[in-house]
């Protein structure tokens, strides 16, 4: 009896191994691209709460249909898939890495734009920079949080600089100036507005859709008028070799008349004005 | 037992598991090893040695590589400093509240080191507990180098406490009765024989924090940001070029492997002709 205990469990021990050694030389199972009605949605992180929801009303609408998100930045995200991530559905928050995605021949069909978001400043509450405009973001000393330039809103924030350079009262080398601030290149726009809001930042630079209502009573938001901003484009497309036809049906929601209201309502700004 | 089976089917079963048995943790260990050196030998083979000199070259790289070593040997020399007294009251010593101060050193570990650098952003931070006093006087940590080797320090801290720790407790109790019975003070027997004699030891933990200190990144991006020259260390750099060039992080993946594995190889050359 205790020989063949022993054996029971040699075997066992040798078939976890076989198993570990045979997991590593297969393919491993796709996370999300499993059952034919769950869908994967790779979503710029600034997209977080709008599209939570929207997943719901899906999931609401299609009740044998499982909605999952992957919310990160869009360069993460199309790295990510370029490395071949089980997604189904992707939303950018620019063209810059639809595009790149495109020529990769990684999207099926055309990518469409769904929404537009506005750069604002944000200073905490408390304005421990004690800043009163735009003017005041190239003073000297000034800590001012940014997101990195491969990141979609760190790009658009250089390009709006550089356009406000000419901006009455604000000086040509007003970009130069405010960018000399900076104390740190953030990897998300999401990390930019934790910074401000734990009063570490005097100022950060994010999409006019992350002043949630989470953080809007933490925060004061300086517009960028409208000539000197830049208006960040979200495309949303479906993956190739993953669950199109659930994918299309996510992407026709987004741009439907109720997708476009309830991102209206969190500040994005829709692309099919209902 | 009522049955036993023939002799002869006995014989070949006992001595199946016996064989397997002495094969099976060559296996395991085989695989485990398989498993480690894999992903490592998977970023050196990607990137051919040329450019990796002609990356070596980049001023961006340089200041990154520059600001890792910087931080962390200040990061290990600082917890040195203030852990092996702790260690050494660990060691030596019973007192109230001994197992809650070995779990709260331990519990660096644990955290995920993001939250690590938000707990050191609600602590250190200008509007944070010690930090509103610090900015009264003018000192803000945040955003700065200090902050870099701070949260490498609370990350990689609680790897020194626990091998010197250990190390103190192996040294031989005879040769401190043999000290103190000579009348050598509490100082010099510390410094004269408990130092000495745990030297390996505490160079092993030394080599084990710094290394944590080398790869540290959630707590660094969260307390002290991200920013070129002044936060930006090596796994920073390596984050940031993976969301625009691939090749670029792998290369100084493989830069900063091969710098590690320099200084753990010295380290434990140096450890072993001390034990000789």
């Amino acid at each position: 009896m205790k020989a063949q205990r022993t054996w029971t469990a040699c075997m066992l021990g040798t078939a976890a191994i076989a198993l570990l050694l045979g997991g590593g030389v297969g393919q491993p199972r796709a996370v999300g691209a499993g059952p034919a009605n769950s869908i994967t949605v790779f979503a710029a992180a600034s997209l977080t709460e709008a599209f939570t929801v929207l997943g719901k009303v899906f999931e609401e609408r299609n009740p044998a249909a499982h909605v999952m998100f992957n919310f990160a930045g869009t360069q993460q995200l199309a790295l990510a898939i370029e490395q071949g991530a089980p997604a189904d559905v992707f939303a950018s928050a620019d063209q810059r890495w639809m595009q790149h995605l495109q020529q990769r021949g990684l999207i099926l069909g055309t990518p469409r734009e769904f929404v537009r978001n506005r750069l604002v400043l944000v200073i905490p509450r408390s304005n421990p920079g004690k800043l009163l405009g735009l003017q005041d973001l190239a003073r000297p000393g000034v800590k001012f949080v940014i997101a990195a330039d491969a990141v979609p809103a760190g790009h658009y924030l250089r390009e709006a600089l550089a356009k406000l350079n000419r901006a009455p009262g604000l000086g040509r080398d007003y970009d130069q100036r405010a960018l000399r601030n900076v104390v740190s290149e953030e990897d998300n726009v999401r990390a930019v507005i934790a910074k401000v809001q734990l009063g570490e930042a005097d100022a950060g630079a994010v999409y006019r859709s992350d002043v949630t209502s989470m953080v809007a009573d933490k925060v004061i938001v300086i517009d960028i008028p409208d000539p000197y901003n830049v208006m960040a484009s979200y495309p949303i497309a479906v993956v190739k070799g993953g669950n199109s036809t659930g994918g299309q049906q996510f992407v026709a929601l987004i741009t439907s008349v109720l997708g476009q209201q309830i991102l209206r309502g969190y500040n994005f700004i829709p692309a099919n004005p209902p | 037992m009522g049955h036993a089976p023939p002799p002869s089917h006995q014989s070949r079963r006992r001595s199946w598991p016996a064989g397997l048995l002495r094969v099976a943790p060559v296996i395991a260990g085989a695989v485990f090893l398989v498993f480690l050196v894999l992903p490592v030998l998977s970023l050196l083979i990607r990137i051919p040695p040329g450019e990796l000199l002609q990356r070596l070259g980049n001023p961006l790289i340089v200041q990154a590589l520059r600001l890792s070593v910087v931080t962390t040997v200040a990061a290990t020399g600082g917890a040195i400093l203030l852990g092996l007294p702790v260690a050494y009251l660990l060691a030596t010593r019973e007192f109230p509240g001994k197992r809650v101060m070995e779990v709260l050193i331990d519990l660096p570990m644990v955290i995920p080191p993001t939250v690590a650098g938000v707990g050191l952003l609600l602590a250190f931070g200008r509007a944070g507990l010690t930090g509103r006093a610090l900015a009264a006087v003018g000192v803000t940590i945040p955003f700065t180098t200090v902050a870099v080797v701070l949260a490498e320090m609370f990350v990689a801290g609680p790897f020194l406490v626990n091998t010197a720790r250990a190390g103190f407790e192996e040294v031989d109790p005879k040769y401190l009765r043999a000290a103190s019975t000579l009348r050598a003070s509490p100082g010099f027997i510390f410094f004269h024989v408990v130092l000495p004699l745990s030297l390996p030891s505490l160079t092993a933990g030394a080599a084990m924090t710094w290394a944590r200190a080398l790869g540290e990144f959630g707590a660094t991006i969260t307390f002290a940001g991200n920013l070129p020259g002044r936060t930006q260390t090596m796994p920073l750099a390596v984050y940031v070029a993976l969301e625009s060039d691939l090749n670029a992080a792998v290369a100084l993946s493989v830069i900063l492997l091969l710098v590690s594995f320099g200084l753990l190889l010295t380290l434990r050359s140096f450890r072993i002709s001390l034990r000789r």
